[in-house]
C-alpha cells in the first residue's frame, strides 16, 4: 500500500513539474527526472527484482551526485570553461551579431519600458510608433502582445503579470547591463535608446554558418574562429579579434599540457604536491606516534582510571573538527595568541611558511591523536598475552619484547587504518582552508600558497578571487582522482582480508 | 608511592596527564571565551574566570547573525542526510549480507572504492549541476538547504560496509526461521534485523550526523546568504569577520554546537571504539 502510494507521489511529482521545465527549456533536468521515475517503477511496481529493491534507492543518490559529478568533472577538465567563457557559442555568435546594429534613416522607434522576470531577467515591453502595435522582446526573440497581455497607457506598457516594471531611476542604474542588451528580429535588432526608447536596426555584422564565419556587411571583413591562447574568437586574418567575447570550447589536453609545461605553474603544482603528501604523512605519522606511545602507556592492568582517560581523551575526536579548527587559528595569533602567550615565545605562526606548516601539523595531531590512541588501543588488547610472555620467557626485554613481537602484529592490524588517514589527510581541506587559508602567499605566486595542498589549490583556482578557472581546476581535481585512486588502490592490498570477501 | 611504584606505574599516569592537558586546554579555552563577559582575545584566559551569559543572548538577539535559523538548518540538512545514509546503507547491506546474486562481490568492492573518493572533489561539476538544477527548479538551486541536502545524500552507501559486517554477526537461523512462518524479505529485515541492528544503526547515524554537521567546503560554496548558512559556515563568519572581538560570541555558538555531539559520543563511546577498530573514519 505505502509502496503504492509512494510511487503514485513519484510519478505525480515528475508529471507536475514536466510543463514548467520544457517550457523553460530544462531537458536535461527533466529527462532525469523521469529517468529517475522509470527505475523506480521498474523496480518497485514489479514482484521481481527482490535484490534491486535493497540497492536501487542508495545507489540512484550515488550515480546522480557522487559518481556523475566526478565524471562531468573529468569531461569539463578537456575545456576552457570558466569567467568570459561561461557561454555556448551560439549564445556568444547571436549576442555579437545583435550588439552591432546600427540605426537606418526609416528604422522603426518604439515607446520602451523596461521589466525584470522575477528571476531578474530583463524583458523590453514596445508600443511601435507607427502601429500602436504592442510587443514584448528580450535575447530569444520578439513577440507580439494582444491587447488583453498587457497593459498600455500613453502609448506605453505599464502593466503585465508576472512581471515588475522599472522606473526611469532603475532604467538609468540598470544601463550597463541594458547597453549590452538587444532584441534580435529578422532583420536586425531592437536596442534601448534613451530611457524611454527603443529603435529597430540592421545588424552589419552577418553570421554565415556554412563558412564559421562573420562577415563584415560594410567592409567585407571576414572574422573567422581562431585559436588564441586557451579560447577561441572571431578574428580576422591579422589575428585583429572582432570582439573579447569568447565561449566555452574543447580544448583537449591543453590544462594538462599547461600544469605540466608552464613553468610557473609546474612550480607551484610540484610545491604543493610535495607539501600535500608530507603533511598526510607527517600528520599520520604524529598522531599515530603520539596515539601509540598513549596507548602503551596506559593500557596496562595497574594503570587505575583508564575509563576516565579514555572519555577525556575522546574530546578532540569529538568536537566537530570545524569549531576546534577556528579555536586553534586564534592560538597563532602572534601578538595576542595563548601558543606565543603561553610560551613566552614571538613566533610569527601563519606568517611565515616554515611555522605556518609547523602549526598546521601541531594542530592536525590534536585532532588525531585521540583516534589514533582509541585504534591502538583496540589492537594491542587483541593481541594474545602468551605471545608477549613467550618472548618474555625467551629472554627478551621489555622493550625488546614490544618491538620484535608487538609492533609488527600491530602494524598488520592497523596498516588499513593508516593509509586510510593518509588518504583522509591527503584531501583534508577544512585544517587548511579554516587555518592557513593556503597561505602565507608569495606576490608573485597569488594562486599557490606554501601550505597549500592539493584540494585547496583546486577550490581556489575555480572559487578564488582571481577569477572562475573552472576547466584548468577540473584539470587539478582530475589528477586527485587519480592520486586517490592509487592511494585506494594501496589500502586494497594492505587489506588482506579483502580478499576473502564473503 | 614507592620508587617501584614510579617505575612501573606512575609515569604512565605522567604521559597521561600530559595528553589530558593537552586535549583539554583548548576545550576550557573555548568554555572561558563564551562565558567571559568581554569577549576579546585578550581579556580570554585558559581558565574560566567570570560567568556572563551576554554572549548567549546575544546569538539569540542580533538579526545579522541568525543562530537559530543556522541551528535550525544545520539539524534539517543533519537529519535528513543521516537518514537518507543509514536507512539505504542497511537496505544494501541486506542485500549484500544475505542474498547470494552476480555482481555482488564486485559491487561491494567498488563501493568500497567510491567511498575512497571524498565526494566535494568533484566541488566543481557538483557547483555548476546544482546552478543548472536551480535554474531549472529554483526549490533545489544554490542557496537552498534541500539543494545542499540533496548532493550530500550522494553519500548514501557510505555506512554499508560497517552495517553489512554487522549483519553478517546475526545468526542467518534467525531470518530462515521467520521466512519458514511465513515472513517476508521486507519483513525479516524491517522486523528482525533492523532492530537487533540498532547498536549499528546508532554508530553510523552518529559517524553520518558528525560528517555532515563538520562539512565545510560545498557548505562555504553553496550556501552564501546569511539565512541560508548552516553552522559551520555562519560560525566561520562571526570568526573572521572580526578575530579579536568576536571570540566570546562564536565561542558560545561554538558551545552549544560542540555539547551534543560531545554527550552523544560519550554516550555511545563503547560502540564507537569497537567501530573504530572495524576501520571507520569520522570526516
Amino acid at each position: 500500500m505505502i509502496r503504492i502510494l509512494c510511487l503514485g507521489i513519484a510519478v505525480g511529482t515528475a508529471a507536475a513539474l514536466t510543463p514548467g521545465l520544457a517550457a523553460g527549456r530544462h531537458f536535461v533536468v527533466l529527462a532525469v527526472a523521469w529517468i529517475v521515475v522509470a527505475v523506480l517503477l521498474v523496480t518497485y511496481a514489479t514482484r521481481r527484482a527482490l535484490v534491486a529493491k535493497y540497492l536501487v534507492p542508495g545507489t540512484l543518490l550515488l550515480v546522480l551526485f557522487t559518481v556523475a559529478p566526478v565524471l562531468a568533472t573529468v569531461q569539463m577538465s578537456t575545456t576552457n570553461y570558466g569567467d568570459g567563457t561561461r557561454s555556448t557559442k551560439e549564445q556568444t555568435v547571436a549576442r555579437i551579431v545583435a550588439n552591432s546594429v546600427v540605426q537606418a534613416p526609416d528604422s522603426p522607434t518604439f515607446n520602451l519600458s523596461v521589466a525584470t522576470t522575477s528571476d531578474g531577467e530583463f524583458m523590453f515591453f514596445l508600443v511601435d510608433r507607427a502601429t500602436n502595435h504592442a510587443y514584448a522582446g528580450n535575447e530569444q526573440g520578439l513577440k507580439e502582445l494582444s491587447q488583453e497581455a498587457a497593459t498600455v497607457t500613453k502609448g506605453f506598457v505599464t502593466a503585465a503579470p508576472g512581471y515588475t516594471f522599472l522606473t526611469p531611476a532603475q532604467v538609468n542604474e540598470a544601463g550597463p547591463r541594458l547597453k549590452e542588451f538587444a532584441v534580435p528580429t529578422a532583420d536586425g535588432a531592437i536596442r534601448q535608446r534613451g530611457l524611454r526608447e527603443a529603435f529597430e536596426g540592421r545588424t552589419t555584422l552577418r553570421y554565415e554558418k556554412p563558412a564559421d564565419t562573420i562577415v563584415d556587411q560594410r567592409t567585407q571583413t571576414r572574422y573567422t574562429v581562431q585559436r588564441q591562447g586557451d579560447r577561441e574568437y572571431f578574428a580576422d586574418s591579422t589575428g585583429q579579434r572582432l570582439s573579447e567575447q569568447s565561449w566555452r570550447a574543447s580544448v583537449g589536453l591543453e590544462n594538462y599540457r599547461r600544469a605540466f609545461t608552464d613553468s610557473r605553474i609546474l612550480g607551484g603544482f610540484l610545491r604543493i604536491f610535495g607539501w600535500t603528501v608530507v603533511f598526510a604523512a607527517g600528520s599520520v605519522l604524529l598522531t599515530f606516534a603520539v596515539g601509540l606511545a598513549l596507548a602503551v602507556m596506559l593500557n596496562d592492568p595497574r594503570v587505575r582510571g583508564q575509563k576516565w582517560y579514555r572519555s577525556i581523551l575522546l574530546l578532540p575526536y569529538a568536537i566537530p573538527g570545524f569549531i576546534s579548527i577556528l579555536v586553534w587559528s586564534g592560538f597563532f595569533n602572534q601578538e595576542f595568541g595563548l601558543i606565543n602567550s603561553l610560551t613566552g615565545l614571538h613566533v610569527d605562526w601563519l606568517g611565515d611558511p616554515f611555522w605556518a606548516k609547523a602549526a598546521l601539523l601541531l594542530l592536525n595531531l590534536w585532532l588525531g591523536f585521540p583516534y589514533m590512541f582509541l585504534v591502538a588501543t583496540g589492537a594491542l588488547q587483541a593481541i594474545p598475552g602468551e605471545l608477549k610472555e613467550a618472548a618474555t620467557i625467551d629472554g627478551a626485554g621489555g622493550f625488546t619484547a614490544f618491538r620484535k613481537i608487538t609492533l609488527p602484529l600491530l602494524l598488520v592490524a592497523v596498516g588499513p587504518i593508516l593509509v586510510a588517514s593518509f588518504a583522509f589527510n591527503f584531501n583534508n581541506f577544512n585544517v587548511v582552508e579554516l587555518l592557513t587559508h593556503g597561505g602565507p602567499f608569495t606576490p608573485d605566486n597569488p594562486d599557490a600558497g606554501a601550505t597549500d595542498i592539493l584540494i585547496s589549490y583546486t577550490v581556489r583556482l575555480a572559487f578564488g578571487a582571481g577569477g572562475a578557472q573552472f576547466g584548468f581546476a577540473a584539470a587539478i581535481a582530475t589528477l586527485l582522482f587519480v592520486i586517490t585512486g592509487v592511494l585506494a588502490a594501496a589500502q586494497f592490498r594492505a587489506t588482506r582480508s579483502l580478499e576473502e570477501v564473503h | 608511592m614507592t620508587i617501584r611504584w614510579w617505575r612501573e606505574v606512575g609515569w604512565r599516569h605522567v604521559g597521561g596527564l600530559v595528553a589530558v592537558i593537552f586535549a583539554v586546554v583548548p576545550v576550557l579555552y573555548v568554555v572561558s571565551a563564551a562565558f567571559n563577559p568581554l569577549g576579546t582575545v585578550v581579556s580570554t584566559d585558559v581558565v574560566p574566570t567570570q560567568f556572563s551569559l551576554v554572549h548567549f543572548r546575544s546569538l539569540f538577539e542580533d538579526p545579522a547573525r541568525p543562530f537559530p535559523r543556522w541551528l535550525l538548518n544545520t539539524v534539517v540538512v543533519c537529519a535528513a542526510v543521516t537518514v537518507v545514509q543509514v536507512f539505504s546503507s542497511a537496505m544494501a547491506a541486506y542485500a549484500f549480507s544475505r542474498f547470494r546474486f552476480r555482481g555482488r562481490r564486485s559491487g561491494l568492492l567498488t563501493l568500497l572504492l567510491i567511498q575512497m573518493f571524498p565526494q566535494f572533489l568533484a566541488v566543481i561539476a557538483l557547483f555548476t549541476m546544482v546552478t543548472e538544477l536551480g535554474e531549472a527548479l529554483p526549490a533545489l538551486g544554490l542557496n537552498t538547504i534541500a539543494g545542499y541536502s540533496l548532493v550530500l545524500m550522494g553519500s548514501a552507501l557510505a555506512q554499508v560496509w560497517l552495517i553489512k559486517g554487522y549483519f553478517d554477526t546475526i545468526p542467518r537461523q534467525l531470518d530462515e526461521a521467520a521466512v519458514v512462518d511465513g515472513a517476508s524479505q521486507a519483513t525479516v529485515f524491517f522486523r528482525i534485523l533492523l532492530p537487533l541492528a540498532r547498536p549499528i544503526l546508532a554508530v553510523t547515524g552518529l559517524l553520518a550526523f558528525v560528517g555532515v554537521i563538520g562539512e565545510f567546503l560545498l557548505a562555504s560554496i553553496f550556501l552564501t546568504d546569511t539565512d541560508s548558512k548552516t553552522l559551520a559556515v555562519g560560525l566561520y563568519g562571526i570568526i573572521e569577520s572580526d578575530r579579536s572581538n568576536n571570540l566570546g560570541v562564536f565561542a558560545a555558538g561554538a558551545l552549544m554546537t560542540a555539547l551534543p555531539v560531545v554527550l552523544l559520543f560519550q554516550y555511545l563511546q563503547r560502540y564507537i571504539v569497537g567501530g573504530l577498530t572495524a576501520g571507520s573514519v569520522k570526516d
